[in-house]
């Protein structure tokens, strides 16, 4: 893994310095890359980041193209569809390429198998939080309470299929516990019952939780990464918090469609490669609360890999606890 | 009271730089412009500039975005007033009677005492973000699913009860929409609803596609078979700005839908949206003689307009306190926000004071700049009246499709529209509103997503819609206001919200 990282780089390292001569015409024009989403969302912010980078590197501007719908996966099955040129290119995430095979029965792709990997952008950790007057103040009191009185516990989602709504199942699945599950129209809607105190609690984002638990509007009570994240130094990992079984990640990755040449899938996943070592780009996915992958986790191989493990892990959970979408 | 003086200084200062000026004034331009343009909205066009703020100050791009925002909704009245081409659900009022206007030859009038209203409701509405944005804040935090539930109740019962000549017709359409607005994945079960298979129906109707096409296609194709209808307006233009008497008129009505307006904004989940509905219902039951209402009475206009204007400012206010955007095109401002790293929240206020202050300040400034841009333009809006129809026509298609097609990028999206116009047409045909549809449309959603968190927090108990004082206080009005239509003797003066 690490020779092959290297190699990576000193590649990188000579695309850069013999610049657009080196590998013939692509990209000769703008590439679009379909982000699943809404304008605005977690996953759109990370695509035009990096996108922006990454234009930089290619001598061709990337433009988003927003093609929401279906929990992403209306946007994914368009990217599927794609003339393979490398001109088509797709943000997915932990939703379309882990979770949606076991949500949507009628799935017009196969995450693993339909597509080019190029690369993990960046993730987004996910915090368990309650209202800020809940009768429990760390995780351990707040599993107790979910095993005691779960199903009179309302948690708050941003509809099924959403990051928010899989892995709170995720939590219900690893602890054994039932509540009661009310769905928003996004994350904004939940998140403002859950500051009102209307609703008890919800698995989400790191983006937008960290100015409200700052604030004292909501309280976290453990985040789902192996380390602390540098946004909120005082919020414990969940392993540190007793459910080190509790990791998960709204992980990002660039996909192409299948069958786009080798030297075009290199040149893009170079180009990302690029954009997660600039200065500046880390320190505005970092102001997100974004985990950048590390060396090893980056590249085609690594996110194959991932998006193989994340399948086989989300479906028998999402199978188990009998969540289906799109039936 | 100092402080709010000493901030608003800052605000001013911030917002007065030449840098700022020229971008508010970029993004009031754009707006109003895309805002006329049928079907292109401010939420496809703020996506599409995003990148290019991305070397701008983070202040000075996010005062050019909600100047897109609020300039959208300017340019937006302009095409429901002239053709009769709702851009959004806020707009659709505003084609009942300033179409009609237009019709009459006061297209200008109309436009000038929208633009007026907008400007005053703006301006009122920026104070009410400087002076009262923190403690209005509470007032979206005491709506949960409960108070929304009765105020979507309480919304469906003014249509109802307002609605003229055949209640039943109007009812019908009201149950249409209702109907058409379930179909979809379900938010609690996802499973699909209503759907038949078809996967472009997955996420439900686009309300922009729906309006278009019972509006604006059905519109065309009605104009064709009137051809004489068309020549009346192009005959006789009128005068371009309102009159001392136009101005009497309106006054009272625009103050009442800045109060309206700028209290419907705050709620989450879009409550803005009630905001022209409300007062267009509250300024015909105030009117001495109501049936003039659907024949171009410029109060049907101007309070609508400012509510939706006012609303349009204060659904600010839960973003810039809380963090927390209450709409589609909010929920974008928070991504524009992020990209350019501030992360709103609550302490965006103490934090970023230049921000908070500075878009306060800028959307005044904006607001004054759009009532210049607006008001010299009507001379040319209006000619465009002029313009043979079977010239204008063709281009109104031809904007509707492309706009359509700029929100999803979806060709579907395009032939629906051509559906939607085909029911439109039969729908008048058969002397069906199309109004009462689409605001059954939009409040059927609300209202059943609502109703069901309700229940799941209640845990099935119906009480918790009395239990709630702020709840049971809405579901009283709308308890009056059906009783006032049922009795014989009021019933008579009853008239239609909803007229052509």
């Amino acid at each position: 893994m690490k020779r092959r990282s290297i190699l990576l780089a000193a590649a990188a390292l000579g695309l850069a310095a013999t610049g657009a001569h080196a590998q013939g015409t692509y990209p000769s024009r703008p590439i679009t890359m379909i982000v699943p989403f809404a304008a605005g969302g977690p996953t759109d912010v990370v695509a035009r980041i990096v996108g922006e980078h990454m234009s930089r590197t290619l001598g061709q501007q990337i433009v988003v193209e927003n093609v929401a719908g279906a929990g992403g996966t209306t946007g994914i099955t368009r990217a599927k569809q794609a003339a393979p040129d490398g001109y088509t290119i797709a943000m997915g995430h932990m939703g379309t390429h882990g979770a949606a095979p076991a949500l949507y029965p009628n799935l017009r792709y196969d995450p693993a198998k339909d597509f080019e990997p190029i690369g993990l952008a960046a993730g987004t950790p996910i915090l368990i939080v309650t209202r800020k007057d809940f009768p429990a103040d760390n995780l351990k009191d707040f599993i107790e309470k979910l095993k005691n009185e779960g199903p009179k516990l309302n948690e708050a989602h941003a509809g099924v299929g959403s990051v928010s709504h899989t892995t709170c199942t995720l939590l219900a699945s690893i602890t054994n516990t039932k509540f009661t599950r009310v769905a928003y129209r996004g994350t904004g809607p939940a998140l403002n019952d859950l500051v009102a105190g209307q609703v008890d609690f919800g698995c989400d984002q790191i983006v937008n939780l960290v100015p409200q638990i700052q604030a004292g509007t909501i309280k976290a009570m453990a985040i789902a990464t192996p380390e602390r994240s540098p946004s909120l130094p005082n919020v414990p990992t969940t392993k540190e918090a007793g459910l080190p079984e509790y990791q998960v990640s709204a992980w990002n990755a660039v996909f192409a469609p299948k069958g786009t040449p080798k030297e075009i899938v290199q040149k893009l996943s170079d180009a990302l490669d690029k954009a997660l070592d600039d200065e500046n780009t880390r320190k505005r996915l970092l102001e997100l609360g974004g985990v950048i992958p590390d060396k090893p986790e980056r590249g085609g191989a690594a996110l194959q890999k991932l998006v193989e493990s994340e399948v086989a892990r989300w479906t028998p959970v999402l199978k188990a606890a009998g969540v289906t979408a799109g039936q | 009271m100092g402080d709010i003086f000493s901030n608003l200084g800052l605000g001013f200062a911030v917002a007065l730089t030449l840098q700022n000026i020229a971008l508010c004034f970029l993004g009031c331009m754009v707006g109003t412009l895309v805002g006329v343009l049928p079907g292109v909205g401010p939420i496809a066009t703020i996506a599409m500039l995003l990148p290019i703020t991305f070397g701008l100050d983070p202040v000075g791009a996010l005062i050019m975005l909600a100047g897109i925002y609020y300039g959208a909704q300017y340019g937006g009245s302009t095409t429901a007033i002239l053709v009769n081409i709702p851009g959004e659900a806020a707009s659709v009022v505003t084609t009942l009677d300033g179409h009609q206007m237009a019709r009459q030859g006061r297209a200008g009038v109309a436009l000038g005492i929208a633009a007026i209203g907008s400007f005053f409701a703006g301006t009122v509405a920026t104070v009410i973000i400087a002076a009262l944005g923190a403690p209005l804040t509470r007032l979206a935090l005491v709506f949960g699913p409960a108070e929304y539930f009765s105020l979507m109740v309480m919304g469906l019962v003014f249509a109802v009860v307002l609605a003229r000549g055949s209640i039943l017709k109007a009812v019908t359409m009201i149950l249409i929409g209702i109907l058409g607005s379930t179909v979809g994945t379900d938010l609690e079960t996802g499973q699909e609803r209503m759907t038949f298979g078809f996967p472009f129906l997955s996420d439900g109707i686009d309300f922009a596609v729906l309006a278009m096409g019972l509006f604006g296609i059905a519109e065309i194709m009605r104009n064709l078979e009137h051809t004489e209808t068309r020549d009346v307006v192009r005959a006789a233009i009128g005068r371009l700005l309102p009159s001392a008497e136009d101005f009497r008129q309106a006054a009272a009505p625009i103050l009442r839908g800045t109060l309206i307006g700028g209290a419907l904004g705050i709620l989450p989940g879009n409550g803005a949206v009630l905001g022209p509905f409300a007062s267009y219902t509250v300024e015909k039951k105030l009117a001495k003689d109501p049936r003039r209402f659907g024949r171009g009475a410029i109060e049907g206009v101007a309070g609508p307009e400012s509510a939706n204007n006012a609303g349009a400012q204060t659904s600010f206010i839960p973003l810039l306190t809380l963090g927390i955007p209450p709409n589609a095109v909010m929920a974008l401002m928070v991504g524009a926000m992020t990209i350019h790293g501030i992360v709103p929240g609550p302490q965006v206020m103490t934090k970023n004071p230049n921000l908070f202050w500075g878009m306060i300040a800028s959307m005044w400034i904006g607001n004054l700049m759009l009532l210049v841009i607006n008001l010299p333009l009507i001379g040319l809006w209006v000619r465009l009246l002029k313009v043979p129809y079977r010239l204008m026509f063709p281009a109104i298609l031809m904007f509707c499709c492309i706009g359509i097609y700029s929100i999803n990028s979806a060709t579907t999206d395009v032939m629906a529209i051509a559906v939607f116009g085909l029911v439109g047409y039969v729908f008048i045909k058969f002397g069906f509103e199309p109004a009462p549809l689409l605001l059954g449309f939009v409040l059927g959603k609300l209202m059943e997503e609502n109703l069901r968190r309700a229940l799941i927090i209640s845990r099935g108990d119906m009480m918790t819609f009395v239990e709630r004082p702020i709840s049971a206080g809405l579901l009283i009005v709308a308890v009056l206001l059906l009783a006032v239509a049922v009795l014989p003797t009021i019933r008579k003066g009853r008239d239609e919200v909803f007229v052509e």
